[in-house]
Protein backbone atom coordinates (compact mmCIF):
# COMPACT_ATOMS: atom_id res chain seq x y z
CA UNK A 1 0.00 0.00 0.00
CA UNK A 2 1.39 3.38 -1.04
CA UNK A 3 -1.50 5.75 -0.36
CA UNK A 4 -4.60 6.24 1.75
CA UNK A 5 -7.94 4.93 0.53
CA UNK A 6 -9.98 8.06 1.17
CA UNK A 7 -9.51 11.67 0.02
CA UNK A 8 -10.19 12.77 3.63
CA UNK A 9 -9.00 11.99 7.13
CA UNK A 10 -12.15 12.29 9.23
CA UNK A 11 -11.45 9.79 11.98
CA UNK A 12 -9.42 6.77 13.02
CA UNK A 13 -12.50 4.53 13.03
CA UNK A 14 -12.38 3.94 9.27
CA UNK A 15 -8.59 3.75 8.91
CA UNK A 16 -7.06 0.31 8.46
CA UNK A 17 -3.99 -0.89 10.38
CA UNK A 18 -2.15 -0.83 7.06
CA UNK A 19 -3.02 2.84 6.56
CA UNK A 20 -1.92 3.74 10.10
CA UNK A 21 1.41 2.00 9.53
CA UNK A 22 1.84 3.80 6.19
CA UNK A 23 1.30 7.14 7.97
CA UNK A 24 3.89 6.16 10.62
CA UNK A 25 6.46 5.06 8.03
CA UNK A 26 5.97 8.31 6.10
CA UNK A 27 6.22 10.31 9.34
CA UNK A 28 9.59 8.61 10.03
CA UNK A 29 10.85 10.07 6.75
CA UNK A 30 9.52 13.53 7.59
CA UNK A 31 11.14 13.40 11.04
CA UNK A 32 14.43 13.04 9.22
CA UNK A 33 13.54 16.05 7.03
CA UNK A 34 12.82 18.05 10.21
CA UNK A 35 16.32 17.31 11.51
CA UNK A 36 18.02 18.90 8.47
CA UNK A 37 19.49 22.40 8.36
CA UNK A 38 16.74 23.32 5.85
CA UNK A 39 13.58 21.67 7.17
CA UNK A 40 11.55 21.97 4.03
CA UNK A 41 10.55 19.88 1.03
CA UNK A 42 8.69 21.12 -2.06
CA UNK A 43 6.15 18.27 -2.20
CA UNK A 44 2.96 20.35 -1.71
CA UNK A 45 4.07 23.54 -3.44
CA UNK A 46 1.13 23.20 -5.85
CA UNK A 47 -1.47 23.07 -3.06
CA UNK A 48 -3.29 25.72 -1.07
CA UNK A 49 -4.54 24.62 2.32
CA UNK A 50 -7.05 26.43 4.52
CA UNK A 51 -7.02 25.96 8.29
CA UNK A 52 -10.61 26.56 9.29
CA UNK A 53 -10.95 26.71 13.05
CA UNK A 54 -14.34 27.23 14.68
CA UNK A 55 -12.82 26.50 18.10
CA UNK A 56 -9.71 27.64 19.92
CA UNK A 57 -6.45 25.83 19.40
CA UNK A 58 -2.77 26.43 20.07
CA UNK A 59 -0.89 23.21 19.39
CA UNK A 60 -3.01 21.68 16.66
CA UNK A 61 -3.29 24.86 14.61
CA UNK A 62 0.37 25.75 14.96
CA UNK A 63 1.43 22.19 14.24
CA UNK A 64 -0.73 21.95 11.10
CA UNK A 65 0.49 25.32 9.88
CA UNK A 66 4.14 24.43 10.43
CA UNK A 67 3.62 21.07 8.73
CA UNK A 68 2.05 22.83 5.73
CA UNK A 69 4.90 25.32 5.51
CA UNK A 70 7.51 22.56 5.80
CA UNK A 71 5.78 20.91 2.81
CA UNK A 72 5.84 24.23 0.87
CA UNK A 73 2.04 24.54 0.64
CA UNK A 74 0.36 27.93 0.56
CA UNK A 75 -1.59 28.45 3.77
CA UNK A 76 -4.60 30.56 4.71
CA UNK A 77 -5.98 30.70 8.22
CA UNK A 78 -9.57 31.21 9.15
CA UNK A 79 -10.83 31.65 12.63
CA UNK A 80 -14.56 31.86 13.27
CA UNK A 81 -14.34 34.42 16.06
CA UNK A 82 -13.20 37.18 13.68
CA UNK A 83 -15.21 36.08 10.61
CA UNK A 84 -18.60 36.51 8.94
CA UNK A 85 -19.84 33.45 10.83
CA UNK A 86 -20.60 36.05 13.48
CA UNK A 87 -22.89 37.72 10.90
CA UNK A 88 -24.84 34.50 10.41
CA UNK A 89 -23.09 32.83 7.44
CA UNK A 90 -23.70 29.06 7.35
CA UNK A 91 -20.93 26.48 7.61
CA UNK A 92 -21.31 25.22 4.04
CA UNK A 93 -21.46 28.76 2.64
CA UNK A 94 -18.33 29.67 4.55
CA UNK A 95 -16.45 26.63 3.25
CA UNK A 96 -17.67 27.06 -0.34
CA UNK A 97 -16.54 30.68 -0.31
CA UNK A 98 -13.10 29.58 0.82
CA UNK A 99 -12.97 26.83 -1.81
CA UNK A 100 -13.97 29.07 -4.71
CA UNK A 101 -10.70 30.89 -4.11
CA UNK A 102 -8.98 27.66 -5.31
CA UNK A 103 -8.21 25.98 -2.02
CA UNK A 104 -7.32 22.29 -2.33
CA UNK A 105 -7.43 21.03 1.23
CA UNK A 106 -9.37 22.00 4.35
CA UNK A 107 -8.17 21.38 7.89
CA UNK A 108 -11.18 21.87 10.10
CA UNK A 109 -11.94 22.08 13.80
CA UNK A 110 -15.56 22.46 14.80
CA UNK A 111 -17.50 22.17 18.08
CA UNK A 112 -20.20 19.98 16.48
CA UNK A 113 -19.47 16.26 16.06
CA UNK A 114 -19.76 15.26 12.38
CA UNK A 115 -19.21 18.76 10.95
CA UNK A 116 -16.16 17.72 8.87
CA UNK A 117 -18.06 14.62 7.67
CA UNK A 118 -20.90 16.86 6.45
CA UNK A 119 -18.45 19.14 4.67
CA UNK A 120 -16.54 16.27 3.06
CA UNK A 121 -19.75 14.96 1.49
CA UNK A 122 -20.44 18.34 -0.08
CA UNK A 123 -17.06 19.32 -1.48
CA UNK A 124 -14.34 17.76 -3.65
CA UNK A 125 -11.40 19.14 -1.67
CA UNK A 126 -9.71 16.93 0.93
CA UNK A 127 -10.92 17.45 4.48
CA UNK A 128 -8.84 16.75 7.57
CA UNK A 129 -10.62 16.64 10.88
CA UNK A 130 -8.65 18.62 13.45
CA UNK A 131 -11.21 17.83 16.15
CA UNK A 132 -15.00 17.72 15.90
CA UNK A 133 -16.69 18.35 19.22
CA UNK A 134 -16.53 15.31 21.50
CA UNK A 135 -16.20 12.91 18.55
CA UNK A 136 -12.73 12.37 17.00
CA UNK A 137 -9.32 14.02 16.76
CA UNK A 138 -7.50 11.65 14.42
CA UNK A 139 -4.12 13.39 14.05
CA UNK A 140 -3.79 13.64 17.85
CA UNK A 141 -4.40 9.90 18.22
CA UNK A 142 -1.92 9.15 15.44
CA UNK A 143 0.79 11.26 17.04
CA UNK A 144 0.05 9.69 20.44
CA UNK A 145 0.43 6.15 19.11
CA UNK A 146 3.45 7.18 17.04
CA UNK A 147 5.12 8.63 20.14
CA UNK A 148 4.40 5.48 22.16
CA UNK A 149 5.90 3.44 19.31
CA UNK A 150 8.95 5.68 19.19
CA UNK A 151 9.58 5.90 22.93
CA UNK A 152 8.69 2.39 24.08
CA UNK A 153 9.52 0.32 21.00
CA UNK A 154 6.06 -0.79 19.93
CA UNK A 155 2.39 -0.28 20.66
CA UNK A 156 1.34 -3.92 20.33
CA UNK A 157 0.83 -5.57 23.69
CA UNK A 158 1.17 -2.32 25.65
CA UNK A 159 -1.33 -1.40 28.35
CA UNK A 160 -2.56 2.16 27.99
CA UNK A 161 -4.73 3.90 30.57
CA UNK A 162 -6.63 6.98 29.37
CA UNK A 163 -7.37 8.97 32.49
CA UNK A 164 -9.77 11.84 33.12
CA UNK A 165 -12.69 13.41 31.29
CA UNK A 166 -13.55 10.68 28.77
CA UNK A 167 -17.11 11.86 28.13
CA UNK A 168 -16.08 15.19 26.65
CA UNK A 169 -12.89 13.99 24.98
CA UNK A 170 -12.42 13.50 21.24
CA UNK A 171 -8.82 12.49 21.97
CA UNK A 172 -10.06 9.52 24.02
CA UNK A 173 -12.25 8.04 21.26
CA UNK A 174 -9.65 8.44 18.52
CA UNK A 175 -7.00 7.00 20.84
CA UNK A 176 -9.15 3.96 21.64
CA UNK A 177 -9.56 3.18 17.92
CA UNK A 178 -5.93 3.79 17.09
CA UNK A 179 -4.42 1.90 20.04
CA UNK A 180 -6.71 -1.09 19.58
CA UNK A 181 -5.96 -1.31 15.85
CA UNK A 182 -2.26 -1.32 16.73
CA UNK A 183 -2.79 -4.13 19.24
CA UNK A 184 -2.69 -2.34 22.61
CA UNK A 185 -5.00 -2.93 25.57
CA UNK A 186 -6.93 0.15 26.63
CA UNK A 187 -8.33 1.08 30.04
CA UNK A 188 -10.40 4.17 30.78
CA UNK A 189 -10.22 5.69 34.22
CA UNK A 190 -12.13 8.56 35.78
CA UNK A 191 -15.19 9.30 37.88
CA UNK A 192 -18.30 7.43 36.63
CA UNK A 193 -19.88 10.76 35.67
CA UNK A 194 -17.09 11.40 33.17
CA UNK A 195 -17.13 7.95 31.54
CA UNK A 196 -19.81 7.37 28.86
CA UNK A 197 -22.33 4.72 29.83
CA UNK A 198 -21.87 2.20 27.01
CA UNK A 199 -18.18 2.77 26.33
CA UNK A 200 -17.29 -0.79 27.44
CA UNK A 201 -18.93 -1.92 24.17
CA UNK A 202 -15.73 -0.72 22.53
CA UNK A 203 -13.91 -3.54 24.31
CA UNK A 204 -12.12 -1.32 26.81
CA UNK A 205 -11.64 -1.84 30.53
CA UNK A 206 -13.22 0.73 32.82
CA UNK A 207 -11.79 1.59 36.23
CA UNK A 208 -12.79 4.24 38.74
CA UNK A 209 -9.82 3.83 41.07
CA UNK A 210 -6.81 5.72 39.72
CA UNK A 211 -4.32 3.75 41.77
CA UNK A 212 -5.54 0.47 40.28
CA UNK A 213 -5.39 1.97 36.79
CA UNK A 214 -1.80 3.11 37.31
CA UNK A 215 -0.82 -0.27 38.75
CA UNK A 216 -2.16 -1.90 35.58
CA UNK A 217 -0.77 0.34 32.83
CA UNK A 218 2.53 0.89 31.00
CA UNK A 219 1.48 4.29 29.66
CA UNK A 220 -0.90 6.81 31.23
CA UNK A 221 -2.49 9.30 28.83
CA UNK A 222 -3.88 12.00 31.09
CA UNK A 223 -6.71 14.14 29.74
CA UNK A 224 -7.77 17.65 30.62
CA UNK A 225 -11.02 18.40 32.39
CA UNK A 226 -12.97 20.18 29.65
CA UNK A 227 -14.85 22.75 31.68
CA UNK A 228 -15.92 24.57 28.51
CA UNK A 229 -18.00 21.56 27.40
CA UNK A 230 -19.53 20.83 30.81
CA UNK A 231 -22.94 22.40 31.20
CA UNK A 232 -23.76 20.33 34.29
CA UNK A 233 -21.63 19.63 37.33
CA UNK A 234 -19.91 16.27 36.88
CA UNK A 235 -17.92 16.45 40.11
CA UNK A 236 -18.18 18.66 43.20
CA UNK A 237 -15.06 20.81 42.69
CA UNK A 238 -11.74 20.90 40.84
CA UNK A 239 -10.02 20.51 44.20
CA UNK A 240 -11.91 17.29 44.87
CA UNK A 241 -11.23 16.00 41.35
CA UNK A 242 -7.56 16.73 41.84
CA UNK A 243 -7.55 14.91 45.19
CA UNK A 244 -9.08 11.74 43.74
CA UNK A 245 -7.83 11.71 40.15
CA UNK A 246 -4.89 14.11 39.98
CA UNK A 247 -1.58 12.40 39.20
CA UNK A 248 1.32 13.55 41.33
CA UNK A 249 4.76 12.25 42.22
CA UNK A 250 3.63 10.86 45.57
CA UNK A 251 0.98 8.73 43.87
CA UNK A 252 3.42 7.49 41.22
CA UNK A 253 6.04 6.70 43.87
CA UNK A 254 3.49 4.62 45.78
CA UNK A 255 3.15 2.14 42.92
CA UNK A 256 5.92 -0.12 41.87
CA UNK A 257 5.92 0.53 38.13
CA UNK A 258 7.72 2.74 35.66
CA UNK A 259 4.91 4.50 33.82
CA UNK A 260 5.26 6.69 30.75
CA UNK A 261 3.19 9.86 31.10
CA UNK A 262 1.37 11.52 28.19
CA UNK A 263 -0.95 14.49 27.91
CA UNK A 264 -2.48 15.95 24.72
CA UNK A 265 -2.40 19.49 26.15
CA UNK A 266 -3.29 22.06 27.23
CA UNK A 267 -2.32 21.01 30.75
CA UNK A 268 -4.19 22.27 33.77
CA UNK A 269 -1.21 22.03 36.11
CA UNK A 270 -2.24 21.01 39.59
CA UNK A 271 -5.62 19.66 38.46
CA UNK A 272 -5.25 16.45 36.42
CA UNK A 273 -1.46 16.37 36.64
CA UNK A 274 1.11 18.03 38.89
CA UNK A 275 4.16 19.87 37.58
CA UNK A 276 6.62 17.39 39.08
CA UNK A 277 5.01 14.64 36.97
CA UNK A 278 4.41 16.70 33.79
CA UNK A 279 8.07 17.76 33.75
CA UNK A 280 9.57 14.45 34.93
CA UNK A 281 11.83 12.22 32.86
CA UNK A 282 8.94 9.76 32.42
CA UNK A 283 6.89 12.43 30.66
CA UNK A 284 6.83 12.36 26.85
CA UNK A 285 4.43 15.30 26.56
CA UNK A 286 6.80 17.51 24.55
CA UNK A 287 7.78 14.56 22.33
CA UNK A 288 4.09 14.29 21.44
CA UNK A 289 4.06 17.92 20.33
CA UNK A 290 7.27 17.48 18.33
CA UNK A 291 5.99 14.37 16.57
CA UNK A 292 2.73 16.14 15.74
CA UNK A 293 4.41 18.08 12.94
CA UNK A 294 5.86 14.96 11.28
CA UNK A 295 2.55 13.07 11.59
CA UNK A 296 0.58 15.96 10.06
CA UNK A 297 3.12 16.30 7.26
CA UNK A 298 2.67 12.58 6.54
CA UNK A 299 -1.13 12.80 6.53
CA UNK A 300 -1.25 15.82 4.21
CA UNK A 301 1.42 14.41 1.91
CA UNK A 302 -0.39 11.08 1.60
CA UNK A 303 -3.77 12.75 1.00
CA UNK A 304 -2.20 14.95 -1.67
CA UNK A 305 -1.27 11.81 -3.63
CA UNK A 306 -4.98 11.22 -4.16
CA UNK A 307 -5.35 14.55 -5.94
CA UNK A 308 -4.64 15.09 -9.63
CA UNK A 309 -2.61 18.17 -10.40
CA UNK B 1 8.95 -10.18 -29.25
CA UNK B 2 11.51 -8.90 -26.79
CA UNK B 3 15.00 -7.97 -27.94
CA UNK B 4 17.36 -8.24 -25.03
CA UNK B 5 21.09 -7.73 -24.94
CA UNK B 6 23.52 -7.67 -22.09
CA UNK B 7 25.37 -4.49 -21.17
CA UNK B 8 27.22 -5.85 -18.15
CA UNK B 9 28.00 -9.21 -16.60
CA UNK B 10 29.78 -9.54 -13.26
CA UNK B 11 33.27 -9.43 -14.71
CA UNK B 12 32.65 -6.36 -16.81
CA UNK B 13 30.82 -4.63 -13.98
CA UNK B 14 33.76 -5.20 -11.61
CA UNK B 15 36.20 -3.78 -14.16
CA UNK B 16 34.01 -0.73 -14.81
CA UNK B 17 33.48 0.01 -11.11
CA UNK B 18 37.23 -0.30 -10.57
CA UNK B 19 37.85 2.13 -13.44
CA UNK B 20 35.29 4.62 -12.06
CA UNK B 21 37.00 4.44 -8.66
CA UNK B 22 40.36 5.30 -10.20
CA UNK B 23 38.80 8.17 -12.12
CA UNK B 24 37.40 9.46 -8.83
CA UNK B 25 40.79 9.16 -7.12
CA UNK B 26 42.43 10.97 -10.02
CA UNK B 27 40.22 13.96 -9.36
CA UNK B 28 39.59 13.82 -5.63
CA UNK B 29 43.02 12.54 -4.48
CA UNK B 30 42.55 11.35 -0.89
CA UNK B 31 38.88 12.40 -0.59
CA UNK B 32 39.60 14.83 2.22
CA UNK B 33 36.81 17.19 1.23
CA UNK B 34 34.67 14.87 -0.89
CA UNK B 35 31.52 12.97 0.06
CA UNK B 36 29.55 10.35 -1.87
CA UNK B 37 25.73 10.37 -1.96
CA UNK B 38 23.85 7.42 -3.42
CA UNK B 39 20.30 7.80 -4.69
CA UNK B 40 17.54 5.47 -3.56
CA UNK B 41 16.84 2.76 -4.47
CA UNK B 42 19.47 1.23 -6.75
CA UNK B 43 22.08 3.97 -6.59
CA UNK B 44 22.74 2.69 -3.07
CA UNK B 45 24.04 -0.64 -4.36
CA UNK B 46 26.58 1.15 -6.55
CA UNK B 47 27.46 3.54 -3.77
CA UNK B 48 28.26 0.54 -1.54
CA UNK B 49 30.39 -1.13 -4.20
CA UNK B 50 32.29 2.05 -5.05
CA UNK B 51 32.80 2.87 -1.39
CA UNK B 52 34.12 -0.62 -0.70
CA UNK B 53 36.55 -0.35 -3.58
CA UNK B 54 37.74 3.13 -2.61
CA UNK B 55 38.18 2.09 1.03
CA UNK B 56 40.33 -0.81 -0.15
CA UNK B 57 42.46 1.27 -2.51
CA UNK B 58 42.87 4.30 -0.25
CA UNK B 59 42.95 2.39 3.02
CA UNK B 60 40.52 4.79 4.68
CA UNK B 61 36.81 5.31 5.13
CA UNK B 62 35.08 7.89 2.98
CA UNK B 63 32.04 9.91 4.13
CA UNK B 64 28.90 8.76 2.39
CA UNK B 65 25.14 9.19 2.62
CA UNK B 66 21.95 8.07 0.96
CA UNK B 67 19.21 10.28 -0.41
CA UNK B 68 15.61 9.55 -1.32
CA UNK B 69 14.30 12.04 -3.87
CA UNK B 70 10.57 11.23 -3.57
CA UNK B 71 9.64 14.48 -1.77
CA UNK B 72 11.53 16.54 -4.39
CA UNK B 73 10.12 14.93 -7.53
CA UNK B 74 7.91 16.93 -9.86
CA UNK B 75 6.22 13.87 -11.35
CA UNK B 76 5.26 11.84 -8.30
CA UNK B 77 1.56 12.43 -8.77
CA UNK B 78 1.46 11.59 -12.46
CA UNK B 79 3.35 8.29 -12.19
CA UNK B 80 3.02 5.20 -10.08
CA UNK B 81 3.07 6.44 -6.51
CA UNK B 82 6.36 5.70 -4.81
CA UNK B 83 6.75 5.00 -1.13
CA UNK B 84 9.24 7.37 0.45
CA UNK B 85 12.46 5.61 1.44
CA UNK B 86 15.20 6.36 3.89
CA UNK B 87 17.45 9.39 3.66
CA UNK B 88 20.59 9.34 5.77
CA UNK B 89 23.15 12.10 5.35
CA UNK B 90 24.92 12.36 8.71
CA UNK B 91 27.01 15.43 7.79
CA UNK B 92 26.65 18.92 6.36
CA UNK B 93 27.67 19.33 2.73
CA UNK B 94 28.74 22.96 3.21
CA UNK B 95 31.89 23.64 1.15
CA UNK B 96 32.20 19.92 0.34
CA UNK B 97 32.58 18.30 -3.06
CA UNK B 98 29.60 16.00 -3.51
CA UNK B 99 29.52 13.05 -5.90
CA UNK B 100 25.96 11.86 -6.62
CA UNK B 101 25.86 8.17 -7.51
CA UNK B 102 23.03 6.47 -9.42
CA UNK B 103 22.61 3.43 -11.63
CA UNK B 104 20.96 4.80 -14.79
CA UNK B 105 20.73 8.37 -16.12
CA UNK B 106 17.61 8.70 -18.25
CA UNK B 107 15.50 11.90 -18.30
CA UNK B 108 17.64 13.69 -15.71
CA UNK B 109 14.67 14.46 -13.48
CA UNK B 110 15.86 12.27 -10.60
CA UNK B 111 19.22 14.04 -10.63
CA UNK B 112 17.51 17.44 -10.68
CA UNK B 113 15.44 16.51 -7.63
CA UNK B 114 18.52 15.04 -5.94
CA UNK B 115 20.38 18.33 -6.38
CA UNK B 116 17.46 20.17 -4.78
CA UNK B 117 17.50 17.68 -1.91
CA UNK B 118 21.26 17.98 -1.36
CA UNK B 119 21.06 21.76 -1.15
CA UNK B 120 18.95 21.26 1.99
CA UNK B 121 22.03 19.90 3.74
CA UNK B 122 24.11 23.00 3.01
CA UNK B 123 25.81 24.68 0.06
CA UNK B 124 28.25 22.26 -1.57
CA UNK B 125 31.40 23.59 -3.18
CA UNK B 126 30.86 21.38 -6.19
CA UNK B 127 28.41 18.68 -7.30
CA UNK B 128 29.39 15.87 -9.66
CA UNK B 129 27.43 12.96 -11.04
CA UNK B 130 28.52 9.36 -11.43
CA UNK B 131 26.27 6.90 -13.26
CA UNK B 132 26.81 3.39 -14.47
CA UNK B 133 24.61 3.67 -17.56
CA UNK B 134 24.00 6.90 -19.46
CA UNK B 135 21.03 6.66 -21.84
CA UNK B 136 21.93 9.25 -24.42
CA UNK B 137 19.35 11.29 -26.36
CA UNK B 138 16.63 10.81 -23.75
CA UNK B 139 17.12 13.83 -21.51
CA UNK B 140 14.23 16.13 -20.46
CA UNK B 141 16.64 18.36 -18.54
CA UNK B 142 20.21 19.36 -19.46
CA UNK B 143 22.05 17.08 -17.03
CA UNK B 144 25.26 15.27 -17.99
CA UNK B 145 27.32 12.79 -15.96
CA UNK B 146 30.85 13.61 -14.80
CA UNK B 147 31.79 9.93 -14.63
CA UNK B 148 30.05 7.22 -16.61
CA UNK B 149 30.30 3.43 -16.88
CA UNK B 150 28.83 3.10 -20.34
CA UNK B 151 27.01 5.38 -22.78
CA UNK B 152 24.27 3.81 -24.87
CA UNK B 153 21.92 5.08 -27.55
CA UNK B 154 18.35 4.29 -26.59
CA UNK B 155 14.81 5.21 -27.56
CA UNK B 156 12.16 5.93 -24.92
CA UNK B 157 10.55 2.49 -25.18
CA UNK B 158 13.86 0.77 -24.39
CA UNK B 159 14.27 -0.53 -20.87
CA UNK B 160 17.46 -0.86 -18.90
CA UNK B 161 17.16 -3.71 -16.40
CA UNK B 162 19.56 -3.70 -13.49
CA UNK B 163 19.75 -7.13 -11.82
CA UNK B 164 22.21 -7.31 -8.95
CA UNK B 165 22.94 -9.91 -6.30
CA UNK B 166 22.01 -7.28 -3.70
CA UNK B 167 18.46 -7.35 -5.10
CA UNK B 168 18.28 -11.14 -4.73
CA UNK B 169 19.43 -12.13 -8.21
CA UNK B 170 21.80 -15.06 -8.66
CA UNK B 171 24.42 -13.01 -10.44
CA UNK B 172 25.02 -9.43 -11.59
CA UNK B 173 23.56 -8.60 -14.99
CA UNK B 174 22.50 -5.39 -16.65
CA UNK B 175 20.37 -5.69 -19.75
CA UNK B 176 18.85 -3.45 -22.34
CA UNK B 177 15.54 -4.66 -23.76
CA UNK B 178 12.83 -3.51 -26.14
CA UNK B 179 9.41 -5.08 -26.60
Amino acid sequence: MNKLKSKDLLGIKNLSLEEINLIFETADKFKEVLSRPIKKVPSLRHLTIANVFFENSTRTKLSFELAQKRLSADVVNFSSSVSSVKKGESLLDTINNILVMKVDMIVMRHPNPGAPHFISKNIDASVINAGDGTHEHPTQALLDSYTIREKTGKVKGKRIAIIGDITHSRVALSNIYSLQKLGAEVMLCGPSTLIPKHISNLNVKVENDIKKALEWCDVANVLRIQLERQKNKFFPSLREYSLYYGINKRLLDSINRNITIMHPGPINRGVEISSDVADSKNSIILDQVENGVAIRMAVMYLLSLNKNR
Amino acid sequence: MTNKSRLFNKKRLDITINRLCHQLIEKHKNFENTVLIGLQPRGIYFLNRIEKNLNRILGKKIDSGILDTTFYRDDFRSKEIPKAKETLIPFLVDEKKVVIIDDVLFTGRTVRSAMEGIMNFGRPKKVELLVLVDRKYSRDIPVEPTYCGIKINTITSDRVEVNLVEQGFKEDNIWISNE
